[in-house]
Formats: C-alpha cells, sequence, structure tokens
C-alpha cells in the first residue's frame, strides 16, 4: 500500500515535472550558469579548479535541491489539494516516499548534465570511481529525504523561499562535508579512507528518512 | 433511522475563534440537508468539521459512527467533499486528475470513465491540461473527482458556482441520485430556490450555530 502510494505521487509530481519543464528551464540553466562562471573566474587550466571540482558540483547540486524542493512541495500546496491529500486514502509515509523519489529523480537528471559539464569544462579525472559512484545516490537521497521532509513545512509559510534554504542548508553540511571528502579521495585531491565517508552517507541517509517517516503524518496534516 | 452525523453543542475552534459555537444537529442516512445562512455563520465550517479537517474542541461530534474528538481522521475516506477550490493539478489532463483521485482513494482507475460520464465531461476535453478549462468545465472535473471515490457523505460547499444552467441541473440530479443510491448529502448553497428544491430539509445557521431546523416538503411529493 505504502509503496503504491509512494509511486503514485512520484509518477504524479514527474508527469508534472514533463509538462511543466520547470527543473529543465530553471534549474539546469542554473547550475550550467554556476560551472561556466566557475570556469571564467578561476580559469579552466588552473589547479585551483580541479581541486574545488568536489566541492563546487556539491555546493551546486545543494542549491539545486533547494529549487527543485520548492516547485515539488507548490504542487501540494495548489488551489484545494491539501485538503483533497487530507481526505484521501494516501498514507501519509507513501506521500512522503513519492516526493523522495520524485525529487531523487529529478536531482539525479541535474547532476548528469552537471557533471557532464564539468568533466568537458574543468578537464577531470578520477581514480577511485567506484567511491564517486558509491557516493552520487548516497548524497542525492539524502538531499531528497531532507527536501521530502522540509519542503511541505516551509511551502504554507511566508518567505518560503529563505525559509526552505536555512532550513535544508544546515541539515545537509554533513551530507556536503561526506560527499565532497569522498569525491576528493576518489580524484586524489585528499587523502584517506573513503569509505567511511560513504559510511557516514550511508547512515544520514538512514536518518533523513527515518526521521521523514516518523513526522509524515504531522506533515501532512499541517500542510 | 440510522444516524450518519450527530452533533450535540458541538465546538470548533479557528485558532481561538469558535467558528462552531454549540452546533446541535441529527442526520439521517439519505437525507439531503440544505445548510442556509448568511456569510460567516459558518456553513463551510460545519462542512469541514463533518469531513475531519477542523477538530471538535468541546460537546460531542459523530459522523458515519466516527468521534471526531478523538478520530476524526478515520472518517476522511468516507467522505467527499467539494469545496470553493478545485483540488486539481492543473498540469495533469482532466482524465489524469480523476484517475489520479480514484487511485488516491484506492478505487480501480478504470471507473474514473464512469465518472467523467456522469459529470458529462466531453471526450474532447479529458485529454486537455485543467489550466486550459473554464470555471465551469473544472467544476465539473472537481465533482467527477469527487463522486470517483463512492463517499458515503457527499459534502458540497456552493455546489453550483461558477456552473451554467445545464451544470446545476447536472448537480442536482447528482445529488438526487446519490441520496436515492444510499449516501447522505449536505450542501451549502445561497441559490437557494434552486437548492430547497432538491434538498429534503433545510438548516439554518447563523453565529456558529444553529438557529432553525425544518424538513422541507418535498416537491410534487415524490421522495426526491
Amino acid at each position: 500500500m505504502m509503496a503504491s502510494d509512494a509511486w503514485l505521487v512520484c509518477r504524479r509530481d514527474l508527469r508534472i515535472e514533463a509538462r511543466s519543464r520547470d527543473t529543465a528551464r530553471h534549474v539546469v540553466p542554473f547550475v550550467l550558469a554556476v560551472v561556466m562562471l566557475f570556469a571564467f573566474a578561476l580559469d579552466a587550466d588552473s589547479v585551483i579548479l580541479r581541486r574545488s571540482t568536489a566541492g563546487l558540483f556539491w555546493v551546486t547540486v545543494l542549491f539545486a535541491s533547494t529549487m527543485i524542493t520548492q516547485r515539488v512541495s507548490a504542487i501540494d500546496r495548489l488551489d484545494g489539494i491539501p485538503d483533497a491529500m487530507r481526505l484521501s486514502r494516501l498514507s501519509p509515509q507513501g506521500v512522503f516516499l513519492g516526493r523522495l523519489m520524485s525529487l531523487f529523480l529529478q536531482l539525479t537528471a541535474v547532476e548528469v548534465v552537471l557533471g557532464a559539464a564539468i568533466v568537458v569544462m574543468y578537464d577531470v579525472r578520477l581514480d577511485g570511481v567506484a567511491l564517486v559512484v558509491a557516493s552520487i545516490p548516497l548524497a542525492t537521497g539524502a538531499m531528497a529525504a531532507v527536501g521530502a521532509m522540509y519542503g511541505p513545512l516551509a511551502a504554507g509559510v511566508q518567505g518560503r523561499d529563505s525559509v526552505l534554504s536555512l532550513l535544508m542548508l544546515p541539515v545537509l553540511a554533513p551530507v556536503l562535508l561526506a560527499a565532497t571528502n569522498a569525491y576528493g579521495v576518489a580524484s586524489g585531491t585528499t587523502v584517506g579512507p573513503g569509505w567511511r565517508w560513504i559510511a557516514m552517507l550511508g547512515m544520514l541517509n538512514a536518518i533523513y528518512v527515518a526521521a521523514g517517516m516518523a513526522t509524515a503524518s504531522a506533515l501532512l496534516e499541517e500542510s | 433511522m440510522e444516524s450518519v452525523i450527530r452533533f450535540r453543542s458541538a465546538v470548533a475552534l479557528l485558532g481561538r475563534f469558535p467558528v462552531l459555537a454549540g452546533v446541535d444537529l441529527d442526520v439521517d442516512h439519505g437525507e439531503r440537508v440544505l445548510l442556509r445562512g448568511p456569510n460567516g455563520a459558518g456553513k463551510t465550517s460545519l462542512l469541514r468539521t463533518c469531513a475531519g479537517l477542523i477538530g471538535v474542541s468541546d460537546g460531542t461530534a459523530e459522523v458515519l459512527g466516527v468521534d471526531l474528538r478523538t478520530n476524526r481522521r478515520a472518517v476522511r475516506s468516507e467522505v467527499g467533499m467539494l469545496g470553493h477550490a478545485t483540488g486539481l493539478f492543473d498540469d495533469l489532463t482532466v482524465a489524469e486528475n480523476v484517475t489520479f483521485w480514484a487511485q488516491a482513494n484506492g478505487v480501480d482507475p478504470a471507473d474514473a470513465v464512469g465518472a467523467m460520464n456522469r459529470v458529462q465531461l466531453a471526450e474532447r476535453l479529458r485529454s486537455i491540461p485543467v489550466s486550459r478549462l473554464s470555471a465551469g468545465q473544472r467544476r465539473r472535473v472537481s465533482l467527477a473527482s469527487m463522486i470517483v471515490r463512492r463517499p458515503r457523505l457527499w459534502l458540497l460547499d456552493e455546489p453550483h458556482a461558477g456552473l451554467d444552467a445545464a451544470g446545476r441541473d447536472l448537480v442536482d440530479d447528482l445529488v438526487v441520485r446519490a441520496s436515492i443510491a444510499g449516501a447522505t448529502v449536505l450542501f451549502a448553497s445561497h441559490d437557494l430556490d434552486r437548492a430547497g428544491a432538491v434538498a429534503t430539509r433545510t438548516v439554518t445557521l447563523a453565529g456558529g450555530s444553529v438557529t432553525e431546523d425544518s424538513r422541507a416538503v418535498p416537491p410534487n411529493g415524490d421522495s426526491r
């Protein structure tokens, strides 16, 4: 029941994104602009740029995640939707997971574009591909979980754009730290056991998903 | 007769303001009850309270056997509510909206077609995003999304608003058919001539409480 509810909500959100193309029209140009601006600012051939690639990638994804979260959360704030959702038989946990899945897939699409742009523009080479491949879905999942939890909370308040960023960014700071360090180890710019960072990302995922599931009923009620 | 709604001195607050200030009301199975009263009388609040969307802080309130003071969420899946808002996703098509709400309420998505037929939504409109529809057409989609749930209690807030004459006739017909099929209907309307003809009973609200409760004479003496 919960899984089918999650899939129903996820499909709905992705269908709405396919029609409105909000992420494609607003978020993708934003992340590409950030990559280009840093290349201009730091010089594409500089060592500094290559050393800061991981941080740049994840900070950009972090900002993109707040933008996508705002748009996905706005769907459930449309005219009469909050009441209709409360009156439905959808399980609050299913709604949370559906929103998480939709955020995850949209963020992954943005990361693919961002990653390709960085590889082309920054001339990035990776030694530990496995570490990067493991860290990306875990960090993305953590961001999606936090977005799915805080998005509905911030959607109903005044100044929701800044409120959402203020709520999400501090909570996601450990994710940024772990993902950046895992990438750093993979690219040889940081020394240390990279899989510890992966374990930390896994733990953060578990905490955020558990918190989202535990608060899902209250969030649906208050949104 | 089985009581579908049973309120005794029910008080509901929004913040610290009592939107229901001691409502006494009994509604029996299959009744069609018109709520009337001036703006701010508490009609919408009473409908939302019956749907379990507003908590009851004092008195007794039961809907479909559920105690709203202790477990108001339990009644929600049994009621259908048509409010002022559409409750539709603008970027989804008519069919996608009705199908989504069918599935969200555990109903076979194939039933969405039947619901759209019942509100006479033309085939050509069903693949059009809701954002491109007129207000009256959206109202019909909202109705279809509500009736596809097969609610036992219909809660309608100004159901005739935004509809043309044919649409208003359709609403009246749906309400009568629903009650014949066993549902109970509670609706608020300012269109008293039309709504009064459909209702089997009229309840007047003022200041958040019931001031008058009279059973309407059935038109033509039939069972409508």
